[in-house]
């Protein structure tokens, strides 16, 4: 009862041995490159789904007709959408993606640098009379204070 | 005060973002397919299948294509709804059997009703793959040129046909006239 409930699960899956050596190699990177959408979280690779088994059938058939890998995606994108690519193409809508860590990146690096060049002219310059003045003020302070607290 | 201003305003973009997020159903693909001719097919009519019905067979009228099986539950759910819409004769419906053994298909339209004008029957699922399918049961509206105007996944209710359907309908005839 259990194989025969099983089998339509076999029938017609082709088994990794019957494909051509040379195309596994292909066909195992590009199988990663594609997401199952019966799981949403598989890679056609990974998944057990019935559609997932039909569309690695038709990446081998296209594989053994002779198909570069960007023919192979584009089928899939035709049919599916965006959603089946795991690296998203580079469009309008994936702009901020594609490129918003480099702002991200370049505006924290622009706004470094404006920080240090501010540090930098602070040290560089030297205290003025009135500054000085004040900082030996505030020295005598801390030095009373400090005297008081020993006598206490 | 400005010193938290910032860190408040990414919060709030951040919390948008994922009430966004959450209203989303990631179980929802848009189909790349909409405002595309139908992709071309010819298969053996479920009924006789010395019949063909092809994708030329949608030329001329709006018309809906549901996806459909015999192991699918919510085909189930969505059949009474599908011949109700049928009786109504608004739009012809054609269906494609989705990976089905035919004596089952047929026995199924017997006793729960047949709302389909033809149905294909798509023994492998190959054609289904062009279409785009991923899980039946699925519904497009397809207009007179043949071209597909809208994808509905999962079980069709008259809800939707009302709200999404229709409206599209309607706008097609009137682009006719």
């Amino acid at each position: 009862m259990i194989s025969l409930l099983a089998l339509p699960l076999w029938l017609g899956a082709k088994s990794v041995a019957e494909i051509d050596p040379a195309l596994q190699d292909r066909y195992y990177g590009l199988l990663g490159e594609l997401r199952c959408l019966v799981c949403q979280n598989q890679s056609l690779a990974d998944s057990d789904a019935g559609l997932a088994q039909d569309l690695r059938d038709e990446v081998v058939k296209l594989l053994e007709q002779g198909a570069s890998d960007r023919e192979v995606l584009d089928f899939m994108h035709s049919r599916y959408g965006d959603f089946v690519l795991y690296k998203p193409l580079v469009q309008p809508k994936t702009y901020l993606l594609w490129y918003g860590p480099f702002v991200l990146l370049g505006g924290g690096a622009l706004l470094m640098i404006l920080m240090l060049r501010r540090r930098k002219t602070v040290s560089d310059t030297p205290l003025s009379e009135a500054e000085q003045e004040q900082l030996k003020q505030l020295l005598d302070e801390s030095q009373d204070a400090q005297t008081k607290d020993n006598d206490t | 005060m400005s010193r938290f201003l910032i860190p408040a305003a990414i919060f709030i973009a951040l919390v948008a973002f994922l009430a966004i997020g959450l209203t989303l159903d990631p179980r929802k693909v848009d189909s790349p397919l909409i405002d595309k001719p139908v992709p071309q097919f010819s298969l053996p009519r479920l009924k006789d299948a010395s019949q063909v019905f092809s994708s030329d067979d949608f030329k001329g009228q709006i018309s809906l294509l549901n996806v459909w099986a015999t192991w699918c539950f919510a085909c189930r759910q969505e059949h009474g709804v599908l011949v109700e819409l049928s009786q109504q004769q608004q739009l012809p419906i054609y269906g494609l059997n989705y990976k089905d053994e035919r004596p089952l298909a047929l026995r199924w339209l017997r006793e729960l009703g047949d709302p389909y004008t033809a149905t294909a029957f798509d023994e492998d699922g190959r054609v289904a793959i062009d279409w785009g399918v991923y899980g039946a049961p699925e519904t497009f509206l397809i207009d007179q040129n043949g071209m597909i105007r809208y994808k509905h996944i999962g079980p069709m209710t008259h809800e939707i046909y009302q709200t999404k359907i229709l409206p599209i309908v309607k706008q097609l005839q009137e682009t006719r006239i």
